[in-house]
């Protein structure tokens, strides 16, 4: 994908409740606000969240955005097998799919989208970043499609994290830039 | 300009209302509306103002009916079956002309129905939000902005006309997060004083009463045709609506709240197949905004509205446009929401001529864009 994302840029997020499927979003959400964007984050809420699935659907635009629910997105992050599964077929043509390789383990047969697995629950494991899999994932998606800056998800990420846990800033930040250094396995190349 | 912050609609309407004056908050808990309850809860006490979770829907607008009738602002907040609940209150407070702010963050139903969002309670707000002849004014914002700038409006044409006033929204809406600009606060000591109010006043005047029973049918009459005056006055001058690409418009979509922020992408996407398509959007449910509608009538060759909901509003473009041109219906309903492809099919219908009402399931929708 180019350098800098095109405008909007519908994003799915998808993975199991407490993985931070919904945190992941509302970072990208604010790095699109602070940007000067119009965003939405929409998550899914009910019965679905309990011990089930979660997803979160974040829209960036240039111009005021209708339906806030993604049903086909430019960017697909997957942090386990079943939203993997569920929403794999969703991306439009031409998307990017990154999933953490280490909960989903499985290879797109499509080949009309950009696929980069990541094992990011272990590398964030052995960096000393347990828990930040999904932000690790942000930092690939920001390599990936340029939808933001560093500095900007910097930012975003002083305001996502709650006053009680300042000391979790830097360790966001870390695992932004740890993401966005992470080359995609060749878990999937023949 | 104000620092815009990202919030959850529900929220956005809980720190509008503490911005509003708002000091008393009687709710319970209810999916998926709890967030504003939750937000209440932690806010409220810090202000200096009351949060009090009731035993029940039905204690807390009666708490609410009294805390009004001491002259407060006040809120209750909930979703589908327990704005049902409310009901009672509701029209109680109707017939003993008290303000206060009533949300309903809609879930499919009826019953128990779902969580998802829905529009389904538009004739419960618009047509009896309780028993007897009465109306509340109904406001369905479309915006996590527009939940906190219409919080505000609430509270002044409830005091205004000494009226309930409800503000529709749905599951997506209290949801969803969007950059929000909140409005300042308010000093409620600038607020006019509520003359009818059952406050303490050592003596300076004879006490007032607020009392909805009328055992006298002429006694009742008088007052009921004395508020429907006010009703017709809120009809001629509070009505709201926003247009988009209306003013050449062939095809005009009518459709509130999350059923307008789908629509709008549906008819832009219509302007690129080049069908002249508009949207009209109510942000006042009651009074409907008919005047609006009457703006487009001159050159609109047929209505389309759009609901997450088998079709209640509908009834009131019908009203309005009053045979002049075809209405049609798209609906999903059920906590389902419609996609912007599929309003496309519905609008690419309606501009071919065709006339109709079209819920789910049924098949000749699904074989178009989807």
């Amino acid at each position: 994908m180019a350098e800098h994302a095109k405008m909007p840029l519908n994003i799915m997020l998808a993975g199991f409740g407490g993985q931070g499927i919904l945190f992941a979003g509302k970072l990208i959400a604010y790095a699109g606000m602070i940007d000067g964007h119009e965003i939405s984050w929409l998550p899914s809420y009910g019965p679905e969240m309990r011990g089930g699935t979660a997803n979160c659907s974040v829209c960036l635009s240039d111009e005021a955005i209708g339906s806030p629910l993604v049903t086909e997105p430019d960017v697909l992050i997957a942090m386990n097998l079943p939203s993997y599964e569920r929403f794999i077929d969703s991306v439009k043509p031409g998307g990017v799919v990154i999933v953490d390789e280490t909960m989903v383990g499985a290879c797109t047969m499509r080949p009309d989208i950009e696929y980069h697995p990541v094992p990011a629950t272990e590398i964030a494991e052995n960096s000393g970043l347990k828990g930040l899999a999904n932000v690790l994932l942000v930092g690939k998606m920001l390599a990936v499609t340029g939808f933001s800056s560093e500095k900007t998800l910097h930012a975003a990420i002083e305001k996502s994290v709650s006053a009680k846990h300042l000391d979790l800033i830097d360790l966001n930040r870390k695992a932004i830039a740890l993401g966005a250094g992470i080359p995609d396995s060749d878990a999937c190349t023949a | 300009m104000v620092e815009k912050v990202l919030m959850k609609g529900n929220e956005a309407l809980a720190e509008a209302a503490l911005r509003a004056g708002c000091r008393f908050f009687f709710g319970y808990p209810i999916t998926p509306q709890t967030e504003l309850a939750a937000y209440m809860a932690k806010r409220m006490p810090k202000a200096g103002g009351v949060y009090l979770q009731a035993e029940s829907e039905v204690a807390a607008i009666n708490m609410v009916y009294g805390a009004s009738a001491a002259g407060a602002r006040v809120m209750t907040s909930s979703s589908s079956p327990g704005v049902s609940l409310k009901g009672e209150g509701i029209s109680y407070m109707i017939g003993a002309d008290l303000p206060a702010v009533i949300i309903n963050v809609q879930r499919g139903g009826p019953g128990l129905g779902g969580i998802q969002p829905s529009q389904a309670d538009y004739w419960m707000a618009t047509r009896a939000a309780g028993h007897g002849d009465g109306h509340v004014i109904v406001f369905a914002p479309s915006t996590v902005q527009e939940m906190a700038d219409l919080v505000a409006s609430a509270f002044e044409l409830g005091d205004r006309y000494r009226v309930p006033v409800m503000i529709l929204a749905d599951g997506m809406l209290g949801q969803m997060m969007e950059p929000v600009a909140l409005p300042e606060p308010i000093d409620s000591r600038s607020l006019p004083e509520k003359e009818w109010a059952t406050n303490g006043h050592g003596g300076k005047r004879t006490h007032n009463i607020v009392n909805s029973l009328y055992l006298v049918a002429q006694q009742l009459e008088d007052t009921v045709v004395e508020r429907s005056q006010r009703y017709a006055r809120i009809k001629d001058e509070e009505q709201l609506a926003e247009t988009y690409l209306t003013e050449d418009a062939e095809v005009v979509l009518v459709a509130y709240g999350a059923a307008a922020r789908i629509s709008r992408t549906a008819v832009a996407k219509a302007r690129e197949l080049g069908i002249k398509a508009g949207l009209i959007r109510p942000v006042t449910l009651w009074p409907f905004p008919v005047d609006t509608i009457e703006t487009v009538i001159p050159v609109a060759k047929s209505f389309l509205t759009v609901e997450l909901s088998m079709g209640q509003m509908v009834e009131d473009v019908r009203l309005a446009v009053n045979g002049r041109s075809p209405v049609s219906f798209f609906g999903h309903t059920g906590g389902v929401i419609p996609t912007p492809d599929e309003v496309l099919v519905a609008i690419q219908k309606a501009a071919m001529g065709e006339q109709f009402d079209l819920v789910p399931y049924h098949t000749r929708l699904t074989g178009g864009a989807r």
